[in-house]
């Protein structure tokens, strides 16, 4: 099975691991992750402005050619995923928007939001099934206790982002036991970890993170793991004395399927 | 039509929700992860477009202070949309010449060699045009 794959800025930067761990387990698991030949930023956060068009073209055009190769579209990043998916609605639904942006682009047929986009998380879940990948797995993390972060960007809002419970979510919890860990649920995993806001306002960002790790370690947790290289990021700058690490949830993927080391080398 | 009109009236375009379905019931600011640090509340930000108080509004340090993690816009029981409101009010500011909050040549000191490209991509669509 191939599916397009929108990779986005800072997965072929600052969070290489968490694309080549994802690419690797794809193989493994019977899935290829295509890249689309031309994309551009998503611009890393929704234009909420229902006036604003500009901003949106660069995940139209993704969304465009994927259509072309009559491939669903595959994220990894939590923000790119969360640009496309509302962008794609705002295509398929707001009038307004769909006229605008083709009259802007003048695509051969007019892009109406056809295509599929759906998350690495997603295509385990609803794709190979978590039945199917506890079978492969070969090195079972053996009950490590492990908290599922899941921020805001891949929940929120629940009717766009149709992506899990967005109060209640169990995806990653799902994708823990099945690969041989023990999740561990605690209250402030789908809020918000301050976003942007750490690079001007940094202490409010740390209030924001020092609460999530203080949360997870009083329910139990050893480690975190997440989809978004920002969480991942802003959970790091935690003053908290808790500090867990946290670790994309493709490496443990990785190291569950057996493929960790050959990816990274060690 | 007075100005504080006309602005409140582009508020609600760009904001694309209509506050007048508010019930006041105040469950976006218990919800907001960003409520202690800011002046206005995201429930007071709907009354004052409500009201047509604008002013307030686009002087207010809460514009800086809200991450748009739509757990207000979640959470409203009467679909709102708080924090589209406030994203609006952030358009009508940084729309202006010279109303940026954040100026490219500050970048190089805020940087550290962990952050994530996508920090900056997202602190630029919200905070400058």
């Amino acid at each position: 099975m191939k599916y397009s794959y929108y990779p986005g800025c800072t997965v072929k930067n600052q969070a290489k691991e968490l694309d080549l761990y994802a690419r690797a387990c794809g193989e493994k698991l019977g899935f290829e992750l295509e890249e689309l030949s031309q994309w551009q930023c998503c611009g890393g956060v929704y234009p909420l402005g229902s006036d604003e068009i500009a901003t949106k073209l660069s995940s139209v055009r993704a969304l465009a050619e994927a259509k072309e190769k009559k491939q669903d579209l595959v994220t990894l990043c939590s923000a790119c995923h969360h640009v496309l998916k509302r962008v794609n609605d705002d295509m398929r639904c707001v009038e307004d928007i769909r006229v605008r942006a083709n009259n802007y682009l003048q695509p051969e047929s007019p892009y109406q939001g056809e295509t599929t986009v759906i998350h690495y998380l997603e295509v385990l879940r609803d794709r190979v099934g978590f039945d199917v990948l506890k079978e492969k797995v070969t090195h079972p993390l053996n009950g490590r206790k492990i908290g599922a972060y899941y921020g805001c960007l891949l929940l929120r809002p629940g009717k766009i982002m149709g992506f899990d419970d967005p109060e209640n979510p169990v995806i990653l919890e799902d994708l823990i036991r099945a690969l041989g860990g023990e999740p561990v649920v605690y209250p402030y995993r789908n809020e918000c970890c301050g976003g942007y806001l750490s690079l001007k306002e940094k202490e409010l960002s740390k209030s924001m993170t020092d609460r999530i790790m203080d949360s997870a370690e009083g329910f139990g947790a050893q480690m975190l793991i997440t989809a978004c290289p920002l969480c991942l990021y802003n959970l790091n700058q935690s003053t908290s004395g808790a500090k867990l690490p946290v670790r994309y949830f493709t490496e443990l993927l990785a190291e569950a399927l057996g493929v960790k080391e050959e990816v990274s080398g060690e | 039509m007075t100005k504080a009109e006309k602005q409140a009236e582009l508020i609600r375009q760009i904001g694309g929700t209509d506050p007048y379905k508010c019930m006041k019931c105040g469950k976006c600011s218990a919800t907001c992860p960003s409520f202690d640090q800011m002046d206005i509340k995201p429930h007071q930000f709907v009354s004052c477009v409500l009201h047509d108080q604008i002013g307030r509004l686009v002087q207010s340090k809460s514009l800086w202070k809200c991450l748009s993690c739509f757990a207000c816009v979640e959470r409203c029981p009467r679909d709102v949309k708080p924090g589209k409101l406030i994203d609006a009010a952030r358009q009508l500011v940084i729309r202006q010449r010279g109303q940026d909050y954040l100026n490219p040549d500050q970048i190089p000191e805020l940087l550290d060699p962990e952050l994530p490209q996508q920090l900056l991509v997202s602190a630029f669509r919200r905070y400058r045009r």
